[in-house]
């Protein structure tokens, strides 16, 4: 069985367990302050933005439903997408997985003669590696979004959906920039310092070589509208407008869950999307684009559809909700846990709440890492709260984690199977079922209680094995002398017994 | 009015106190309570780290010995919000896989009658002044699954604000979970523990000697953590607080 | 089987059981849950699948005069550090030669349909839009002006179609200063929903809602990356006299 790619050079096999990464990670102490720094500072803005919608709560219902509409129409609505794209001068091509996208990328860039494209952020091509790929094929690929762009001159991954480089302060920045721009073209003006609009005007020197000269683009896209096969990017510094109007050639790869049925559809999802993300009233630049238009923007257009395990998750009953998320980053900024594990320990273009119901239903259950994702989450539901299309995540959660630990019927690479429990659970799962078997008798409780109760002097304040893990940060309570049920026995016996 | 205590398997087995401060509060306020001692576990920790069928068992317990009352009331917005929002989902599950509606309607059964302490106080009752005293100063945790599952809001405060004596104090970041989040805290222990850390030092920083809150399963955490941190701030459940007056502070 | 066929045949496979279910639970208490909703064989006449969206979210936020709108599109823009200017006819002239002027712009580039007396009192030399200028030629020129297709009060937004006085999309992308004349009050609308019934979804179309920014290092909004670095919107009414002259930055 081939692996799905997610946008990770390791392969998900290799990388560690979620909470063995993040026990790294919330020891470093510069991480945890930018993070905390970033995810704060974001959090009230997106309170005031959504606050000052008096109908918020019936835009993300419309939002969800929109979606779960699609969704279930999806195979016509795709169907619809080709059609008018192809009307309008586009050419549609469909990859099953990562694999396939990829080699369609890179032979259309190869016909066009160029070795190099821009590229507009996205996460479908960082979902499928595609500059990896792109790189083997002897094409190089330049990220143009600032943070994509403080990325890939770090040589480093991106740790968050809109702010790929949340994980780096300005001073790392600035490092980054004085050291590794001269590599891949104009270098980091004399005496940069790390004032954020200086950084963003040496990032516009770097750049605007590369946007004069590119020929060809590869883009994402936000919304894929059905009806009229108009796609949107929302973006805010100009380098998406630069890469989907300068070049002569614009390849967008787009995640099939990405479409809307009509025009009117924008009018939810427009509002959705800049408060939950950015926190604005609007991003500063919206593009749509209908195929191509003479003598402006790109003479040729391509959009390659991706499945790559998504019409795997689409068969979930409890899980294809994950498919109306809209890529915004709320969630990340709101997740205690995304905050002091950062982005990195999710092992995946995905990271934070929707990455963790994302990755496993994409790429399955099987590795260490992808098995222990579903439990990244305290279910705490500050997701589910501020989430602009309503993703239960915390019920999606809880439906992946008995995908691991009861395993059952699941879709994979297309195909119905029955999977079986994963490893490394066994002593769980037999405590759980004895504390269900007591749960269900319960005089056995009581007689655990009474034991408990009378050994309570020996009991240690650091317990061994995996009571570890809790006594490491944290004492434990002190065992009472009586349960409840023996003092409701004791002092008012005959009552309440029905 | 027959008013049904479901005490909590965490609360039954470590925090007795918390159950006799509701029989005490409840019965002051002239509601007649019933343990029926055949009350075990909603099956929350089964279920939410992934045993969904060994948690339907306890569902159709949890239904059986709460038959015939009108009200369940229970001192753990937790477990509530177990009953509310994954009975549904078991029986759901259920029946979608064929197996019949028994567990659909066992759960539809029991969620319109079960309520959290301060939704029963404040809903059913129709109290806020419950007439308790509590000479402490105090600031309030909102727990995850009572602020967000249950929307428990203003309620837990509310009734708070109203205690003699009582000095509430506001806590920093109050809607931050504290990191407890059931087996999250053992097998993320490293980020339960920060995120713990950081909750404790919220709490420490208010001045407080108690912090409160409507679920002892946050609390063992909580408590833990300040207890390992040498911290002089105990924590409370809100029941504590409530059922205290001039004579007996509990 | 092409990767067309295998994508929609495994789409419709895994909507096998949405005869009787919804895909995905919806919020609770959403629209999605409220059923109704038919069943995957429910369609529209003409084939198209009814959606069944409960779209009783606000058309508007808020009731307003003309004015109140223009009004409020000038404070929006203003927030995002659009810089606003208010004129008429007579005016516009004096004040796009003034802003220009400020700027210190040499060169400034002009869409086909811009208005030929808008220019009339500017000492720039106007570089006209064909389809011959390249992106190269118009990184030489400091600025553009054009008029816009319509403007949304509540979220500060001009929208752009390349129409008349438009020009090509990269006219108004490649230089760092823009100029934006808006119609008021007739190319103000107060929603979101409103400018999108308005706009042809065929027409190439650039949203601005202030200058080019990013929010990427440690997510603070700073001004300025590769789009126009400046954008002055000039609000251009039929009657009314300017209540200021336009003030040099």
């Amino acid at each position: 069985m081939t692996r799905i790619h997610l946008g990770m050079p390791a392969p998900p096999g290799a990388a560690p367990a979620f909470p063995d990464a993040a026990e790294h990670s919330t020891r470093d102490t510069t991480l945890r302050n930018n993070l905390r720094h970033a995810t704060h500072t974001i959090r009230a803005k997106r309170a005031a933005a959504v606050a000052e919608l008096a109908d918020w709560g019936e835009l993300r219902a419309a939002g969800a439903a929109i979606k779960d509409h699609t969704l279930r129409h999806l195979d016509h609505y795709l169907e619809q997408v080709e059609a008018a794209v192809t009307a309008a001068g586009g050419q549609v091509h469909w990859a099953v997985d990562a694999a396939e996208a990829n080699a369609i990328v890179t032979r259309l860039v190869r016909e066009t003669g160029e070795r190099e494209v821009v590229k507009v952020k996205s996460m479908a091509t960082q979902e499928i590696g595609l500059n990896e790929a792109l790189a083997a094929a002897g094409i190089t690929a330049y990220e143009t979004d600032l943070a994509e762009l403080i990325v890939q001159l770090g040589q480093d991954l991106p740790s968050h959906i809109l702010v790929p480089a949340i994980h780096r302060n300005r001073a790392e920045i600035r490092d980054i920039f004085r050291t590794q721009m001269s590599r891949w073209g104009r270098p980091a003006p004399a005496g940069l310092t790390d004032e954020p609009a200086e950084l963003a005007e040496a990032a516009r020197l770097h750049l605007r070589e590369k946007f004069l000269s590119a020929k060809v683009a590869v883009s994402g896209a936000n919304f894929v509208v059905a009806e009229t096969g108009t796609l949107v990017v929302v973006e805010s510094e100009g380098n998406g407008r630069m890469c989907l109007t300068l070049p002569e050639t614009l390849i967008s790869v787009v995640g099939i869950e990405k479409v809307i049925p009509s025009w009117r559809d924008l009018e939810v999802f427009l509002q959705l999307l800049p408060r939950s993300s950015t926190a604005e009233r609007m991003n500063p630049y919206t593009s749509m684009w209908t195929g191509v238009t003479d003598d402006d923007g790109p003479a040729a257009f391509h959009l390659v559809l991706l499945d790559n395990g998504r019409t795997d998750a689409l068969a979930d009953q409890v899980g294809r909700q994950a498919l109306r998320c809209i890529r915004c980053s709320a969630c990340l900024n709101v997740c205690p846990v995304y905050e002091r594990a950062g982005g990195h320990a999710y092992g995946s273009a995905y990271p934070g709440p929707i990455g963790a119901i994302l990755t496993p239903q994409l790429r399955g259950t099987v590795s260490a890492l992808d098995a222990s994702l579903p439990y990244a989450s305290s279910l705490c539901g500050a997701c589910y709260e501020v989430c602009p299309v309503a993703i239960d995540i915390p019920e999606v959660l809880v439906r992946l984690r008995e995908r691991v630990v009861e395993g059952g019927p699941v879709t994979v690479r297309g195909t119905r199977a029955v999977i079986r429990p994963a490893r490394g659970h066994a002593a769980e799962r037999a405590a759980m079922r004895a504390a269900r078997w007591a749960f269900e008798h319960p005089r056995a409780l009581r007689a655990g209680q009474r034991l408990a109760s009378r050994t309570r002097a020996l009991h240690p304040r650091r317990l061994p094995g995996p009571g570890r893990a809790w006594t490491r940060s944290r004492d434990l309570p002190e065992v009472p002398a009586e349960s409840f049920r023996d003092w409701w026995q004791r002092t008012r016996g005959d009552r309440g017994t029905a | 009015m027959r008013v049904a205590l479901f005490v909590t398997c965490v609360n039954d087995t470590l925090y007795p106190r918390t159950g006799q401060a509701v029989v005490t509060l409840l019965e002051r306020l002239g509601v007649e309570v019933d343990f029926p001692a055949a009350q075990t576990c909603c099956g929350q920790p089964q279920y939410n780290t992934g045993y969904r069928h060994e948690s339907e068992p306890l569902l159709r317990h949890y239904a059986e010995v709460f038959a015939g009352y009108d009200h369940i009331v229970t001192p753990s917005g937790s477990c509530v919000a177990m009953v509310r929002d994954n009975y549904p989902r078991l029986g759901a599950r259920a029946r979608a896989e064929g197996r019949g509606g028994a567990l659909a309607e066992a759960a539809a059964s029991v969620v319109p009658r079960t309520y959290e302490l301060t939704e029963f106080l404040v809903d059913v009752l129709g109290v806020t002044d419950v007439g308790a005293y509590y000479p402490h100063t105090v600031t309030y945790h909102p727990t995850c699954h009572g602020l967000r599952m249950l929307g428990l809001g203003d309620r837990p405060l509310a009734l708070l604000r109203q205690v003699r004596g009582l000095r509430l104090v506001e806590l920093a970041g109050a809607d931050e979970c504290c990191g407890f989040g059931g087996t999250f805290a053992v097998k993320n222990a490293a980020v339960s523990a920060a995120m713990g850390a950081d909750k404790a030092r919220a709490i420490d920083a208010t001045g407080a000697d108690v912090v409160c809150t409507v679920d002892n399963s946050c609390q063992t955490h909580i408590g833990g953590t300040l207890s390992r941190r040498g911290s002089a701030v105990r924590p409370v459940h809100l029941a504590e607080i409530l059922a205290s007056t001039e004579g007996r502070v509990l | 089987m092409s990767g067309r066929e295998r994508i929609l045949g495994r789409v419709r496979r895994a909507l096998a059981d949405v005869g009787e279910e919804h895909p995905g639970a919806a919020a609770r208490g959403g629209a999605a849950h409220a059923g109704g909703e038919p069943g995957r064989d429910g369609t529209a006449p003409g084939g198209a699948p009814r959606d069944g969206v409960a779209r009783d979210y606000l058309r508007v936020h808020g009731e307003r005069t003309a004015a109140e709108r223009v009004g409020l599109l000038a404070t929006h823009l203003a927030d995002y550090r659009a810089h606003v200017h208010r004129t008429d006819a007579a005016g516009l002239p004096g004040t796009l030669a003034a802003l220009l002027a400020a700027r210190g712009a040499r060169r400034v580039a002009v869409p086909e349909g811009l208005p030929a007396d808008w220019l009339s009192a500017s000492a720039a030399t106007p570089v006209p839009d064909t389809p011959a200028l390249t992106a190269r030629d118009l990184d030489a020129v400091d600025s553009v002006v054009t008029g816009c297709a319509v403007a949304i009060a509540e979220t500060g937004t001009l929208v752009l179609d390349a129409g008349p006085g438009q020009g090509r999309r990269q006219l108004t992308l490649v230089p760092d200063h823009h100029v934006c004349v808006v119609h008021v009050p007739e190319q103000v609308v107060d929603s979101l929903p409103q400018a999108l019934e308005r706009l042809v979804p065929h027409r190439p179309l650039t949203w601005i809602s202030g200058p080019s920014a990013t929010s990427d290092i440690e997510l603070s909004r700073v001004e300025g990356v590769h789009g126009p670095r400046a954008l002055d919107v000039v609000l251009l009414s039929a009657d009314a006299s300017p209540t200021a002259p336009p003030s040099p930055r």
